[in-house]
C-alpha cells in the first residue's frame, strides 16, 4: 500500500518538475527509496534526496539508521522495495552495478589480496579493456595522487591501514566515475591518521569536483567535511541541509541531539500569544506557527553572568552539581528553577568555580532554537 | 609488583607436562596399532626369510605394476577432477545462499559421513546392477540392450567420485565461508561483470580451497580399496585392489608389503610437495 502510494506521489512531482523547466534538475535523484530486507521491517522508509553535481554530501546517523543501506542501492548491490534513483535525469535501477561507472571505497578497504597495489588500481581499467600502457600510467598517477607512488609493487598486507585506505580510494577513482561512494572509510583509523585523510579526501574532491556522498556516524567529520548533510535515524532522513544550518537550526529534535551537546527547554505558548518556557517565563521571542516546542540552547551559547543591564539576555540561576574539565573548556551540568542545563565555558573563566557552587548563567534570547513539538 | 619470573616457569612447565599427559593414550594408541603394524610391513617386504630387495626389484622391473601403479594415478586423477567439477559449484552455491539452503546441504554432506563407504558402494551395485534402475531407465529410452555397467572402470569411478564429493565440498566451504563478499561487491563496482568479478576475484581466492580438496581426494583415492574392488573391472585394478590379490590369491606377504611401502611413499611425496607449496597445517582449512 505505502509503496504504491509513494510511487503516485513521486509520478505527480516528476510532471511538476517536467512542467516548470527552469527548475535545475539534481545530478543524483533519490525519490522515496524504500528497502525491506524481508519484506516485514523498513530498513530504509523512503527516503528523498537531491544531490547536486560536485556535491559532497554526508551521510550521517547512528548505527542501523538506513546509510548502508541506501548506499548499497545507489551502487546497485541492493534492490530498492520501492522508489526511484536517477543519474544524470536517467533512471538507474535496471542498470547492473559494474556499469553504473559508480566508485566505492568499502569499511574495511576491499582491496584484492591476490594483487599488488598497482594491479588493485589497474583493476577498473583492465576490466574496460584498456590498452596496457593506458593502464600502467593511469594506476600510477592514481597512486602519485593519492601519495604513494613508490608503493606500486606492494601487497595489501604489507600497507598499513592508512595506506590501504589511500590505494582504495585510487581505485575508486581511477576509472574517473561520475559519483564517489565512501561507506565509513575512515572508522578503523587512529585519530590524528584519520584527520590526514579527512584533509587528504577534501583535497582530491576539490580537484576533481567529483559528486561524493560519505557514510559517517562522526558528526565532527560531518561537519568539516561536507557541503551538505543528510541526518539519518531509523530509516528516513531528519534533516538535509548545510552543516551550519544543521548544527544552528536542527529540524527536529533527533537533530538537535544528535549533532552536538544541547540542551531541551519545554516552551509552550501562553494564554496571551506569547512563549514562556518551564522555569523561565515570558521568552520574548518572535512566535513560529505552533503552540509547544523544544527550546534548544547550545551549551557553549551559555555563559557565566557577571552583572549589568539584563537587555537580550535570558538568566537563570544555577547549582554546579559536576564539573567536567575539557582543558580548553569545562563543562557544568547542574540546574536551578526546575531546570536542568549544561553549559559549556572557556576554561579561562572557571577557575574560581567548584562543584556546589551557585552563580548566575546567561545566554542571548535569540541563541534559542525553536523545534515544533 | 613483577612476580617472580621462576614460579611463571615452572607453572608453565608443569602445565605443558600435563598436556603430554593428556596426549599420551593416543600417542600409546598410535604406537601400538599403527607404528608397530607399519615397521612389520616394511620388515617383510625386505625378508624371504633372510634380508632381500627382491620384492622391490620384481615390482620395478615388471611392466604390468607399473601399469597399475600408472593406471591407479589416471583413476585418482579423473576421480579428483569430476569431484572438484560437481563440488565447486555446490560449495559456491552454500556459501552464497546461506540460510536454509545452507544448512540442509551442510546436514546431507554431514549425514553422507555417518553413511560408511561399504553401505553406499552396496547402494551403486544395485543402482548399477544387470538388473538395476539405471540400465532398466537405458533401455526404455531405446539403448537395447544397455552396455554393462557394473564391474567396469566408469562404475568404479562414479562411485568414488559420489564417495568423495563430501570432502571435496568441506574443503572448498571452509575456504570459501572465509572470502569477504565486498571482494565480489568491489570488482562489480569496478565494473567487473559478474563473471568477470567470479574470475578475476572469487576463484583466486579460493584456490587453496581448490588445492586442499584435490589433494585430499587424491591421496584418499590412490589408497582406496572396497569401492574398486566391488565395483571396478577385475582386469584393471588400481594399486589398493593389487595388494589385497597378492595376499588373498597368491599369498605373497612379501610382495604384498613391498607393494604397500611403495604406495606409502608415494603418498608421502605428494604430501610433501603439497607441505613444500602449501603447508600441511592448512589442509583442514
Ligand atoms: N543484508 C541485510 N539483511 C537484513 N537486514 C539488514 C541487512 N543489512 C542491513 N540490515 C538492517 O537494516 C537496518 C539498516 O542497516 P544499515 O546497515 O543500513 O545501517 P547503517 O546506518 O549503515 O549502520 P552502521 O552505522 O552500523 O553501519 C538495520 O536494522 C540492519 O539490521
Ligand atoms: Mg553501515
Amino acid at each position: 500500500m505505502t509503496a504504491l502510494d509513494s510511487r503516485a506521489n513521486s509520478a505527480a512531482r516528476g510532471m511538476l518538475a517536467g512542467e516548470n523547466g527552469t527548475m535545475t534538475k539534481a545530478y543524483l535523484e533519490i525519490r522515496d527509496l524504500v528497502k525491506s530486507y524481508d519484506g516485514w521491517q523498513k530498513a530504509v522508509r523512503g527516503i528523498s534526496l537531491d544531490i547536486q553535481k560536485g556535491e559532497f554530501v554526508s551521510f550521517l546517523g547512528p548505527s542501523g539508521s538506513g546509510k548502508t543501506t541506501t548506499l548499497m542501492m545507489v551502487a546497485g548491490f541492493e534492490k530498492p522495495t520501492a522508489g526511484s534513483i536517477r543519474l544524470g535525469g536517467r533512471e538507474i535501477a535496471p542498470v547492473p552495478p559494474h556499469q553504473r561507472n559508480i566508485g566505492m571505497v568499502f569499511q574495511n578497504y576491499a582491496l584484492f589480496p591476490h594483487m599488488t597495489a598497482a594491479e588493485n588500481v589497474g583493476f577498473p581499467l583492465r576490466m574496460r579493456k584498456r590498452p596496457a600502457a593506458e593502464i600502467a600510467k593511469r594506476a600510477r598517477d592514481a597512486l602519485a595522487m593519492v601519495g604513494l607512488a613508490d608503493f606500486a609493487g606492494r601487497q595489501p598486507r604489507e600497507l598499513s591501514g592508512g595506506q590501504q585506505q589511500r590505494v582504495a580510494l585510487a581505485r575508486a577513482l581511477v576509472f574517473e566515475p561520475d559519483v564517489l561512494l565512501l561507506d565509513e572509510p575512515l572508522g578503523a583509523l587512529d585519530k590524528n591518521l584519520r584527520e590526514h585523510m579527512q584533509v587528504e579526501i577534501k583535497r582530491i574532491h576539490r580537484e576533481l569536483g567529483i559528486t561524493t556522498i560519505y557514510v559517517t556516524h562522526d558528526q565532527t567529520e560531518a561537519m568539516t567535511m561536507s557541503d551538505r548533510i543528510a541526518v539519518f535515524s531509523q530509516g528516513a532522513v531528519e534533516q538535509f541541509a548545510p552543516p551550519l544550518d544543521v548544527y544552528l537550526r536542527p529540524a527536529t529534535r533527533f537533530v538537535g541531539g544528535f549533532v552536538g551537546d544541547s540542551n531541551f527547554l519545554d516552551v509552550t505558548r501562553g494564554t496571551d500569544g506569547g512563549l514562556t518556557a518551564a522555569g523561565l517565563g515570558a521568552l520574548d521571542l518572535p512566535a513560529p506557527e505552533g503552540d509547544r516546542f523544544h527550546g534548544l540552547i547550545r551549551p557553549e551559547a551559555i555563559g557565566v553572568w557577571r552583572g549589568g543591564e539584563a537587555g537580550e539576555h535570558c538568566i537563570v540561576s544555577f547549582t554546579v552539581e559536576a564539573l567536567v574539565n575539557y582543558g580548553d573548556s569545562v563543562l557544568l551540568i547542574g540546574g536551578g528553577h526546575g531546570l536542568s542545563l549544561r553549559a559549556r565555558i572557556p576554561f579561562v573563566q572557571a577557575t574560581d568555580i567548584h562543584e556546589g557552587n551557585t552563580l548566575q548563567l546567561a545566554w542571548r534570547r535569540r541563541d534559542m532554537h525553536l523545534i515544533p513539538a | 609488583m613483577v612476580p617472580p619470573v621462576g614460579s611463571a616457569a615452572i607453572k608453565s612447565g608443569s602445565s605443558d607436562a600435563k598436556a603430554w599427559l593428556l596426549l599420551l593414550p593416543a600417542l600409546a594408541f598410535l604406537a601400538v596399532f599403527f607404528l608397530v603394524p607399519l615397521g612389520q610391513v616394511v620388515f617383510f617386504s625386505v625378508m624371504d626369510p633372510g634380508f632381500t630387495l627382491k620384492h622391490y626389484t620384481s615390482f620395478l622391473s615388471d611392466s604390468f605394476y607399473w601399469r597399475v601403479l600408472w593406471g591407479t594415478f589416471q583413476t585418482a586423477g579423473i576421480v579428483t577432477i569430476f569431484a572438484l567439477l560437481m563440488s565447486y559449484p555446490l560449495a559456491y552455491m552454500i556459501v552464497r545462499m546461506g540460510g536454509h539452503f545452507a544448512t540442509v546441504m551442510l546436514l546431507i554432506i554431514a549425514m553422507s559421513f555417518w553413511t560408511s563407504f561399504l553401505v553406499r558402494t552396496f547402494a551403486w551395485m544395485v543402482i548399477l546392477g544387470n538388473n538395476g534402475p539405471l540400465r532398466a531407465i537405458l533401455e526404455a529410452f531405446g539403448w537395447s540392450p544397455a552396455p554393462q555397467l557394473l564391474f567396469t572402470r566408469f562404475s568404479s569411478t562414479l562411485a568414488m567420485v559420489h564417495l568423495l564429493i563430501p570432502f571435496m565440498v568441506l574443503a572448498l566451504y571452509s575456504v570459501m565461508k572465509k572470502i569477504d563478499m565486498n571482494f565480489v561487491r568491489a570488482a562489480r563496482s569496478l565494473g567487473a561483470t559478474p563473471f568477470q568479478a567470479f574470475h578475476r576475484v572469487f576463484l583466486p581466492l579460493s584456490a587453496p580451497g581448490i588445492v586442499n580438496g584435490c589433494t585430499l581426494v587424491f591421496i584418499m583415492c590412490l589408497g582406496f580399496y572396497v569401492t574398486p574392488v566391488l565395483l571396478g573391472s577385475p582386469r584393471e585394478q588400481m594399486i589398493a585392489g593389487l595388494i589385497g590379490t597378492q595376499i588373498e590369491e597368491f599369498l605373497e606377504f612379501g610382495e604384498a608389503s613391498a607393494t604397500s611401502v611403495i604406495l606409502l611413499l608415494v603418498t608421502l611425496a605428494i604430501f610433501a610437495i603439497y607441505n613444500r607449496f602449501v603447508g600441511l597445517d592448512k589442509l583442514w582449512g
